[in-house]
């Protein structure tokens, strides 16, 4: 289990990082935290001709917040994220869903902007920044480009990322202090990637009624999934229980999550359906306290 | 009892060198001018092949060698099994390389020399080989026949007839194996100059290769050396003969340069021993007080492609351990092990008992569900109450007699120390969380200290200083230490003093290694005679020379005195005695595990509140090693109920082909444990009463908690693993 | 090839690699430090994980060529001398916490940075940082209590 060869590039700035995709485009792989694309080249199930390994540069690895919106730098590390109290308290979300990715010695060295790029459906980033209706900014030769979450992730493993475009920095716009979130998932290991979860952010009308609510679905199918009906559904009503149970059964409607090993697709729409309701409960209860 | 005695705690003499990193397993050895190996396996499941053309990959950087199976002594002989031999199984024998018809994926077709093993993989992907894919046979039911026995004492039929109620179950265990964490390993030299051979990396039983190598070869054994370097666990499957042990050294020779072989885990987790897959037909014919009449077993034991060195000891210990604690008066079991395209097996810790314990706990729970009888009273009621009992059954063509025990007493004893009534009532509150909650028992026999004799050689030196060397060797379980100890007690010189040698065929003339809980039965017997002979010489010899009784003698690092007149006493001599432990006749500790568990159905998750295993061992020479034996084998146990599994898809291709897939369980998932350790009955046929402890914590987990996950569920479990997918069915049905 | 330097526990190791050389087959082989173990070689098991300017990660996941310039510590760095060991190896040692060994020196490495992190960690917390560490030996009942012992002894 060991790579096969390639050439190697580390360039120091985000430029001369564009310059190596515009020049070697298909050629080349981009390195960031590696934690998914080396285990994939030990293996030789990747094989990249080139690397353009982007750890050296410094200033993808900052985080900023601008005009109240967060701004992750590509390089920014899992561990960074977790750590961070601001981000723990302004976006709780993205703290919850942070912790449940791999183990310690991943999240040192795996990246958000990596976790992106590989678009593995059931990663915990990609789905809590679907919940979050982020902005993914990309860079080339050719000039920037700015992406919804659902422009950016096309399918399993599979961004609309240009061989030439270099993912530099992820925005996250201002939560309202009052939202409830909650990051649900179910694995067979803890740490290990989930066969079904929830990523749940809702807000609370003084009424009671849900005025804002968002649902996000983890190892749904084949990219992160957006729950429209649940979230159409509990929009602008009570969130009781009854409100939960069918906004969850909404959220699972015409999900077809793949079959594997570690669960057929019955039993991961039954617990994509579990996960939802129980995200949606916590969230809630969350949501209650904070506008009480 | 002394600091470091037989049934004290010393820290371990192993850690040491493992804490510092300055331990020398397999990978960290290198010899100079060491060149590295690579097995090409098959891609196929089964397929047949004509030609291997290695002509790019001979011209790739750094290639030495191509290896296929026409380069070997008669295309390649069969390595033979080792125990539990069937004439009819030679047939099936696994040669070292496939030679033009592969039957399992990760099946060896070549071996590739080069400098590095990085060359070497690239090499490898040049190399064609012009398979053609055959038919895939995966089901055990329609498995090739390769052992069959039928077991059978009293009168079956007639229990059968007299019964009030007849359980009958069908019951799947999956395939699952001992995966240590550090993988296979091998380094091979060949001197040319005296035609000798040098392997590194032995373990677990390096005499018994030695002469299946020299067998293979048609070489005299006194021309090879194999060598124990540190070994990062074994639980059965690490240390057999393989096809590398065979390849590894003929690489050496044929490139005349040390060759390492480190097998990574991709190969790994589909060239090192499967285990545990069976189906069992099983039928209960009881009265309608619970009293056993009699047991009926018709199994299956998918053993993969080729018959390994264990040859039939799985079914085999599986058909004898299936009465397990309790009084039959008839028992019939039959298997078949056949062959299948998947990957070969042999044993893994607690081999055919887990599976067997499974089987028979969970069957007895059915029964008392049927019946309306309390699951802990069902168990005693039926308990074999003399001892020995013969089971009618056989280990290896030896009689299976218990040796000794109190099952009742350990019931008692466990009941209490779990607070199996405290359990009762948690088991009747509702959860906070909404889960399901369920209690466990199942009752088990162990048995220890196979292959009948040992071997221990006593050296002391006129500083004192004493070297113990066994034929047992270390699977990192904590042998030096317990051996040490025996040696220490019994020759009455300090524990710290005392070094103890293993798995070195050029300094140990003989051994029968380490498996089936025998190290420190077999191991410990052997260097207790050894020391207690050396410790009569030398007070025999001083007595002479002092001219006083041995009995008055006080023997000391110092030297031995006169007691009450140090003045008179002479210094220690060197001094060397072997001993031979031989005992035809095995141990059979027995024990409980109890299981308390919450089942959530709308994960299918089990989590484990609580878990106890009581377990009398005979005696306890190292509690603390002890418990980690047993915490340890419930890991494995856990992992192979809730977590591990060898799947395949249609075409045989493994579906756990990392360990990604393949899922150990973490720290997340094993709970600290409760345990209870017995001496209540000695072993009467070795004389330290030790029945071995190694595998108990395995045993009955399946039971155990199968046990405990019907009883949260109220349905019947009847398969492993307890996956989350199965959970959710079993809690809808 | 790329010529690097690596400072592996005070020592600076220079080498010429190949780009795609694993840095634990640089710090094994290089550097000669055999203590750093591959169990699994992607990344689950954490047999191989050393500290990177003091964070633990996989040797496994990282080039040989991108600890050029950076601080490595493995297991043959704790303890202060060659008759003394680090708190965390001595609780070990006292709480029977390794069988084998192998994962050992890994799972040192994971527990002597979370110790730095987290001086005062529950017995939840301890067993949430190891389950990066795969041990096959214990079932990590032990681990998780030499983990606590060197925490009350290095407060």
């Amino acid at each position: 289990m060991k790579p096969a060869p390639f050439d190697y590039d580390d360039p120091r700035s985000v430029d001369e990082a564009i310059g190596l995709l515009a020049r070697y485009g298909d050629e080349c792989k981009v390195l960031a935290g590696g934690q998914s694309l080396v285990p994939l080249m030990n293996f030789r199930l990747a094989r990249p001709g080139r690397l353009v390994d982007i750890n050296g540069i410094e200033s993808l690895g900052q985080v900023k917040v601008e005009n109240g919106r967060l701004l992750l730098g590509a390089m920014v590390r899992h561990a960074q994220v977790e750590r961070s109290n601001d981000i723990a308290a302004r976006w709780p979300l993205l703290h919850d869903a942070i912790v449940w990715v791999g183990h310690s010695q991943i999240r040192n060295r795996g990246t958000v902007g990596g976790s992106v790029a590989h678009a593995d459906p059931a990663a915990e980033l990609p789905c809590a920044l679907a919940a979050l209706d982020a902005k993914f900014h990309v860079l080339s030769r050719r000039g920037p480009r700015v992406l919804r979450w659902d422009q950016i992730f096309v399918s399993e493993f599979t961004t609309s990322l240009a061989p030439d475009e270099l993912l530099t920095a992820i925005e996250v716009p201002p939560q309202d202090p009052s939202t409830g979130v909650a990051f649900v998932e179910f694995a067979r290991r803890h740490g290990d990637f989930a066969l079904g979860g929830a990523a749940v952010s809702i807000t609370l009308a003084r009424n009671g009624t849900c005025s804002d609510v968002a649902v996000a679905l983890l190892s749904a199918g084949p990219r992160p999934v957006r729950a429209e009906e649940a979230e159409r559904r509990l929009k602008g009503g009570q969130v009781d229980e009854a409100a939960i149970k069918q906004a969850s059964a909404a959220a699972v409607q015409g999900l077809h999550p793949t079959s594997d090993l570690h669960g057929s697709r019955e039993y991961r729409v039954k617990l994509l359906q579990v996960m939802t309701e129980r995200a949606l409960t916590k969230a809630v209860h969350l949501a209650t306290r904070r506008a009480a | 009892m002394e600091l470091h005695g037989i049934g004290a705690s010393p820290l371990r003499k192993e850690d040491w060198p493992l804490l510092r990193g300055e331990g020398t397993f397999i990978a960290d050895f290198k010899r100079p001018g060491m060149v590295h190996a690579l097995v090409v396996r098959s891609p196929f499941a089964h397929a047949r092949f004509r030609h291997i053309d290695g002509s790019a990959a001979l011209q790739a950087r750094g290639v030495i060698d191509l290896i296929t199976a026409a380069e070997l002594p008669d295309r390649g002989r069969p390595i033979p099994t080792r125990m539990f031999k069937d004439e009819a199984a030679n047939r099936f024998l696994q040669k070292p390389l496939a030679d033009g018809e592969v039957r399992y994926s990760g099946e060896p077709v070549a071996l590739l020399i080069a400098e590095s093993r990085y060359l070497a993989e690239d090499a490898a992907e040049l190399l064609s080989i012009d398979y053609e894919p055959l038919e895939v046979v995966l089901d055990p039911d329609a498995g090739t026949v390769a052992g069959h026995l039928v077991v059978e004492r009293g009168n079956i039929e007639a229990a059968f007839a007299q019964a009030d109620e007849v359980i009958k179950e069908e019951f799947r265990i999956q395939r699952h194996a001992a995966t240590p964490l550090e993988t296979r390993g091998l380094v091979a030299e060949f001197d040319a100059g005296a035609q000798t051979l040098t392997v590194w990396g032995a373990a677990k039983i390096p005499h018994v290769n030695r002469r299946i190598l020299a067998q293979l070869l048609g070489w005299e054994e006194s021309r090879i050396r194999l060598v124990e370097l540190h070994v990062g666990g074994g639980f059965g499957a690490r240390g057999e003969f393989y096809p590398e042990d065979f390849l590894i050294p003929f690489g050496a020779m044929r490139v005349g340069r040390p060759v390492a072989w480190i097998e990574d885990r991709e190969e790994s987790l589909r060239a090192m021993n499967h285990s545990r897959e069976q189906v069992h037909r099983v039928e209960l014919a009881l009265k309608a007080d619970g009293t056993f009449l009699g047991l009926k077993d018709t199994f299956v034991n998918n053993t993969g492609a080729y018959v390994r060195t264990h040859g039939m000891t799985v079914p085999g210990l599986s058909i004898s351990m299936l009465p397990g604690p309790y009084a039959w008066p008839a028992y019939r079991g039959e298997y078949h092990s056949v062959l299948t395209n998947k990957t070969p097996c042999g044993t893994y810790r607690s081999p055919g008992r887990f599976e067997v314990n499974f089987v028979r706990e969970r069957l007895i729970d059915i029964a008392a569900n049927r019946l309306g009888i309390d699951k802990v009273e069902i168990r005693r009621r039926n308990f074999i109450h003399e001892f020995p009992h013969d089971t009618g059954t056989l280990f290896d063509e030896h009689p299976v007699v218990y040796d000794s025990g109190d099952y009742s007493l350990l019931l008692d004893k466990a009941l209490e120390a779990f607070d199996y009534s405290g359990l009762k009532r948690w088991r009747a509150q509702r959860s906070p969380d909404g889960f399901k909650r369920g209690l466990g028992i199942a009752f088990f026999v162990e048995k220890a200290g196979p292959a009948e004799r040992e071997y221990a050689r006593v050296e002391l030196t006129d500083s004192g200083d004493v070297t113990v060397y066994t034929g047992t060797v270390s699977l990192g379980q904590g042998m030096e230490t317990t051996l040490a100890q025996v040696c220490s007690t019994h020759l009455g010189l300090p524990f710290e003093r005392v070094t103890v040698k293993h798995g070195d065929t050029a300094v140990i003339p003989e051994g029968m290694g380490s498996f089936g809980s025998r190290a420190a039965m077999m191991g410990g017997a052997a260097v207790m005679g050894a020391a207690v002979k050396l410790r009569r010489r030398l007070l025999e010899r001083a007595a002479e020379e002092l001219e006083a009784a041995p009995d008055d003698l006080v023997l000391t690092v110092d030297g031995i005195a006169v007691r009450g007149a140090p003045s008179r006493s002479v210094p220690l001599p060197s001094m060397s005695v072997e001993d031979r432990f031989v005992c035809e006749l095995l141990g059979f500790p027995y024990g409980i595990h109890v299981a308390a568990v919450e089942v959530d159905t709308g994960t299918g998750a089990v989590g484990v509140h609580r878990y106890a295993v009581a377990y009398d061992i005979g005696r306890a020479i190292n509690p603390v090693i002890v418990r980690g034996q047993i915490a340890g084998g419930f890991a494995q146990g856990l992992g192979g109920v809730l977590l591990e599994e060898f799947a395949f898809d249609a075409n045989g291709q493994p579906l756990a082909a990392s360990f990604m897939d393949y899922l150990l369980p973490t720290s997340e998932e094993v709970p600290d444990i409760d345990m209870l350790i017995t001496e209540d009955a000695p072993s009467p046929h070795n004389p330290l009463g030790v029945k071995g402890a190694g595998e108990g914590g395995t045993a009955a987990v399946g039971g155990a908690i199968a046990n405990a996950v019907a009883d949260a569920l109220g349905v019947e479990v009847t398969q492993l693993p307890l996956s989350p997918k199965r959970i959710t069915e079993l809690a809808s049905a | 090839m790329r010529k690097i330097a690596v400072q592996i526990n005070g020592r600076v190791v220079e080498g010429e690699v190949e780009p795609r050389l694993l840095l634990g087959d640089f710090i094994r082989d290089n550097a000669g430090l055999t203590g750093t173990h591959f169990g699994c070689e992607h990344g689950v098991c954490g047999a191989c994980t050393v500290q990177l300017d003091g964070e633990p990660v996989r040797s496994c996941l990282m080039f040989a060529v991108q600890a050029h310039g950076r601080r490595i510590a493995t297991v043959e760095g704790m303890a202060p001398s060659a008759t003394e060991l680090h708190p965390l190896q001595q609780a070990f040692h006292e709480s029977h916490a390794l069988q084998c060994g192998f994962c050992t020196p890994g799972i040192l490495m994971t527990m002597e940075a979370f110790l730095r992190a987290e001086p005062d960690p529950s017995p939840e917390r301890i067993r949430a940082a190891l389950a990066g560490n795969l041990c096959r030996c214990t079932g990590y009942q032990n681990i998780v209590t030499g983990v606590r012992l060197a925490a009350d002894r290095m407060k």
